[in-house]
């Protein structure tokens, strides 16, 4: 307690670490021609809405090919086998649902 | 993220828009504040292809412009300079709060969701530096790190913050080793699933007795003043040191769970259990103090006793009624856990809990289509991970075990009041030594 009547308590707070920006990839001038992967998360019923999605594209933009593609295992782990499957073959990724 | 700074590959990351803020948070605090992202209506879950068809053909909740523009924007619009966001920047905050009256104190605890809604004892230096003589550890060294769940980024904390928030809780000084214990497993009690976890910690060894922990009648419930309050310092460490339990941002369980106020903290009764302390069982000496920590408790099923005819079908009524993603931990009163002794001859725990597992089966149609298993095991049995890729080539009606035989648990705890029992569905986590910790 101070003199003035005024208490000194401490931050309960821990410690964050330290934001860094991290690069987003330059985006695309035109889907046209290009490959975009609608990457399913494996999460409630996210399959059903990219195939949704799958199906807007074919409809509406049939010059944008569509890949459905399932991650691995749970969405829980990294996936690098997928990731590298999009990088070398696609040219964007819809991923989804998050919830 | 990763997809999209790693791989270099543009990206448009869909969410439900009960999640807007956290999602946007997240990216930012991961160094993306720019990263793409479009919503749509919650729920997905359990909509027809012809209703999420409607989602893709209609608006974002959140921008109120065509879900399909914003997903197209997504991935051809260039960044502008405000969506890069800064090189870096730092959120850290000084180790001393302002000095203010005990009222405003009190509010700003409060107005910062510091707290668990309930009056706590502010952390003045002098009730800090009392906890802190509790333990032999520097006041700066680091216990661990915590995150409310798994996109989130981790958070660090000292002996000395840990101290801080025990005070918080009423915590006397004696109970300090087991709370810094807790802290050191790096699981949180407050993490942010929207099924609305909570933890639970058991103690086991001698401190149970030299700090007056409460293992028989009423041990889970608010009578013991060091179970009470262990359990609600491990509550607020965990909201304050891992970065926040904040509604809509850091914790988004959609009913909230009442275990969390205090982690469903108690001390195993040893004395009067038929088996090997629950520590034990990991590795620890009956000598040695120790806490273990469970997560994700949600459901719960209760029974009174083990009936002569039916017991059997009795408890695979109750396994049954578990969701088969919160594996079984059974709490047992003394009384019950001598009457599966003498109804199944089960000296051990161990013989108890190959039962169990047997016990608990289900059709592997019923099984497969659980949405959590839906979620969180399909997608690790079509990936080949064991056991559950071989349960994968069961036929429908074929009955399955519910449960990995590792993920069931045996407590003995309570008063003999009455052969009462409990199944808490949960998932064993960590024991650590509250000695080290003295």
């Amino acid at each position: 307690m101070t003199t003035n009547g005024k208490m000194t308590t401490l931050n309960p707070v821990g410690f964050a670490p330290m934001v860094t920006r991290k690069p987003l990839a330059p985006r695309l001038d035109t889907l046209e021609g290009k490959t975009v992967y609608l990457v399913d998360c494996r999460f409630d019923d996210s399959d059903i809405f990219l195939k949704q999605m799958q199906a807007w594209f074919a409809e509406r933009l049939p010059g944008v090919r569509t890949v459905f593609k399932p991650i691995s295992s749970v969405y829980l782990n990294d996936d690098p086998t997928t990731w590298n499957e999009i990088k070398a073959r696609g040219h964007a990724a819809i991923l989804g649902v998050g919830h | 993220m990763t997809v999209e700074a790693t791989y270099g590959v543009p990206t448009v990351a869909m969410h439900t828009d009960k999640f807007d803020t956290v999602v946007r948070q997240v990216a930012a605090h991961n160094g993306m504040p720019g990263l793409r992202q479009v919503f749509v209506p919650q729920p997905i879950m359990g909509k027809t292809a012809a209703q999420l068809r409607a989602y893709v053909d209609g608006v974002d909740p959140i921008t109120k412009r065509p879900v399909m523009q914003e997903v197209l924007d997504g991935l051809t619009r260039p960044f502008d300079a405000a969506e890069l966001g800064p090189l870096e920047f730092d959120r850290s905050t000084p180790r001393l709060l302002p000095p203010d009256t005990e009222e405003n104190l009190h509010r700003l605890f409060l107005d910062s969701e510091w707290t668990d809604k309930l009056p706590i004892v502010l952390p003045t230096e002098e009730r800090v530096a009392t906890m802190l003589a509790a333990t032999h550890r520097r006041p700066d060294e680091v216990v661990g790190r915590m995150r409310p769940t798994h996109f989130r980024e981790y958070w660090e904390y000292t002996v000395e913050k840990v101290a801080v928030n025990a005070v918080m809780a009423g915590a006397r000084p004696e109970y300090f080793p087991v709370i810094l214990a807790l802290a050191s497993t790096g699981v949180s009690a407050r993490g942010s699933s929207s099924s609305s976890v909570a933890a639970m910690a058991v103690v086991n060894g001698p401190v149970r007795q030299e700090i007056g922990m409460n293992a028989g009648t009423g041990a889970l419930g608010p009578y013991s003043h060091a179970n009470a309050t262990i359990g609600r310092a491990y509550g607020l460490l965990s909201q304050n040191l891992q970065g926040g339990s904040t509604v809509g941002l850091t914790y988004m369980g959609s009913m909230g769970n009442n275990y969390a106020y205090n982690s469903l903290t108690c001390a195993e009764n040893e004395e009067r259990s038929p088996w090997e302390p629950f520590h034990v069982q990991h590795g620890f000496r009956p000598t040695d103090s120790a806490v273990s920590v469970f997560s994700g408790c949600r459901s719960t099923a209760f029974s009174l006793g083990l009936r002569e005819t039916y017991w059997r079908e009795h408890v695979a009524n109750m396994l049954r009624g578990m969701d088969p993603h919160g594996p079984p931990t059974l709490l047992l009163d003394p009384i019950t856990a001598r009457q599966f002794i003498d109804r199944g001859g089960f000296t051990k725990k161990d013989a108890l809990i190959d039962w169990l597992y047997e016990t608990a089966r289900m059709p592997a149609g019923e099984y497969w289509d659980y949405q959590l298993v839906q979620n969180y095991i399909y997608p690790r049995a079509t990936f080949g991970e064991e056991p559950w890729a071989s349960k994968l080539k069961a036929k429908p009606e074929e009955m399955v075990p519910i449960f990995r035989r590792e993920d069931i648990h045996i407590v003995v705890v309570g008063g003999e009041t009455n052969g009462y029992w409990r199944i808490m569905g949960c998932n064993y986590q960590a024991t650590a030594s509250v000695d080290e910790w003295r």
